[in-house]
């Protein structure tokens, strides 16, 4: 087999490294949408790297991890599928799989989150530094839905109060909001809903500072892929998977309790602190037992745990509280 | 219409209505009825029932709207027979899956939670109609009081559509389709019978000549 000399590429005609850059970049932008819907679509989850350069970050790349001594044991993990098929992300869909096949819309980079409100100095941080802020830890943690479903997830982060500390929060700052990204152009699907957008969650300091509380960049070892609160969350595992925001790009600092979207929405079905609690009903089913996600029909039905089965670490922080009527 | 050709209908219509419970069966045992199998076996049961129930209630508007569509009435009962068996899937279901035949769970959930309790209610009313769909039920009952039971196929119906508002989460607007088409088909019923009471009857017309 004949095969050709190499040709020799004159200097003048190779794009420096900026440029090139920057087309990756637009090429990017342009191709995003299409290839990260494609590359759910067909379950690759290495396309993403095709497009990102250097220290961008995108679902499906690797995060080096340390283990942590705040990981949940003895429970067996939902599948990575399940984890990311099955997903409340009402932007994109108010359906389970919607957010899967939608969501490669969701622009991840660049990111960064501006940090305001009670704070010394109002600051943004780059995706690139939260990263890098603290050795990123594993923590294996039960993810309980309001709607009794549940699954077994492993996280990559490390825990909100390091980055809260980073913040600088002036002593009068009592509670921290959590704001989603929110774009009606990107997020289409969000006006199927009647909710005011964007998604706000929140926390009282104190839960907020728990080492349990997670900020989160990715899953099964990987970046968060997009459905599942790219690039960066919070995870709150004692607490119904909706307080656990996603994809945040402001933190507000504030000394009033600050008002959250389901609560707002309706306000007697989701308390601002929606403890696991199973005996406090929800006022369309009980909280007593809950469907683990991705086992057969007959096999799924199991008993809530109070907190999630978080209570050693966290019922302290809500000593003398009423919990019934705090929901 | 030709025997041969009714006979036909009637195996679509057979195999179209246990088509999703054949899929159901299908993925149980293959277990692939996707991350949450009993999300999904409630949820397509209760789909069809809405569905079925809308289908059957929209035969008498297109008989009246189009007399060519007569012989649709043959499969009215049916399709709501059907329709009351996937209500009965959807209700066991709810008693095996989600309150694991416990009876104080099942009590608390139909006295707490007004879902179910309509719910509940649209199941019992869709209990005699498919309790007297037999030649013989007709008969016995007579043709007006017949009638007059299977009106409640409308409170069912309406139940029905409530019991799906009442279930999804405050501010989700999925059950607006079949709200909307099911809306239609019961409005249809007293403006159809408003435009043939205008119309002048054959009849009518001689007499004006």
């Amino acid at each position: 087999m004949l095969i050709g000399k190499p040709t020799l590429i004159p200097s003048s005609e190779i794009t420096p490294k900026d440029q090139y850059l920057n087309r990756r970049r637009f090429l990017r932008g342009a191709a995003s949408g299409l290839a990260a819907a494609g590359a759910v679509a067909l379950g690759i989850r290495s396309l993403a790297d095709v497009f990102s350069p250097g220290t961008s970050v995108f679902a499906g790349t690797k995060l080096q991890t340390v283990p942590s001594p705040l990981t949940t044991t003895g429970e067996q993990l939902t599948s990575y599928q399940d984890v990311t098929t099955f997903n409340n992300y009402y932007e994109f869909g108010v359906q389970k799989n919607e957010p899967a096949q939608n969501a490669g819309a969701l622009p991840t980079a660049p990111w960064s989150i501006r940090v305001d409100g009670l704070v010394k100095e109002p600051k943004t941080f780059d995706i690139e530094a939260l990263l890098k802020l603290r050795p990123l830890e594993e923590r294996v943690y039960r993810h309980r839905c309001v709607e009794a479903w549940s699954m077994v997830i492993p996280w990559v982060g490390y825990s909100l109060s390091e980055f809260i500390k980073q913040c600088e929060p002036l002593s009068n700052a009592r509670y921290v909001q959590f704001l989603s990204y929110y774009d009606s152009r990107v997020e289409r699907w969000a006006s199927q809903t009647t909710i005011q957008w964007p998604y706000s969650e929140g926390l009282r300091m104190d839960e907020a500072m728990n080492p349990l509380a997670l900020l989160t960049f990715g899953l099964y070892g990987e970046v968060l892929p997009n459905q599942n609160g790219a690039p960066v969350r919070i995870v709150v595992p004692w607490k119904y998977g909706f307080k656990s925001a996603k994809s945040i790009v402001r933190v507000r600092f504030v000394d009033r309790q600050p008002p959250t979207t389901w609560n707002e929405q309706a306000p007697n079905e989701y308390g601002f602190y929606s403890n696991v609690n199973p005996n406090v009903d929800h006022p369309r089913w009980s909280q007593k037992v809950e469907r683990r996600i991705g086992l057969p029909f007959y096999a799924q039905r199991r008993t809530t745990l109070m907190f999630n089965g978080y209570g050693d670490q966290v019922a302290s922080l809500y000593d003398g509280m009423n919990l019934k009527r705090d929901f | 219409m030709k025997r041969s050709t009714i006979v036909l209908i009637k195996v679509i219509v057979w195999a179209a209505c246990l088509g999703p419970l054949a899929w159901l069966v299908a993925h149980a045992v293959s277990n692939t009825l996707g991350p949450d199998p009993t999300e999904t076996i409630t949820f397509t049961t209760g789909l069809v029932t809405l569905r079925l129930l809308t289908i059957s209630l929209a035969i008498s508007p297109l008989r009246r709207l189009f007399p060519k569509l007569a012989w649709l009435i043959r499969f009215r009962r049916l399709l709501g027979l059907f329709a009351f068996f996937y209500a009965t899937l959807h209700l066991a279901t709810w008693i095996a899956l989600y309150a694991g035949f416990d009876l104080h769970a099942m009590e608390a959930d139909v006295v707490k939670r007004r879902y179910i309790t309509v719910g509940m209610l649209a199941w019992l009313l869709l209990l005699p109609l498919a309790a007297t769909s037999t030649n013989w039920a007709i008969r016995k009952l007579g043709g007006a009081r017949w009638n007059r039971l299977h009106k409640l196929v409308y409170v069912a119906a309406v139940c029905g559509v409530i019991h799906y508002w009442w279930q999804v989460k405050p501010g989700v607007l999925t059950p607006m389709t079949i709200t909307m088409i099911l809306g239609g088909l019961l409005l249809a019923r007293p403006v159809l019978a408003l435009a043939q009471r205008r119309k002048p009857t054959p009849a009518a017309k001689a007499a004006r000549v």
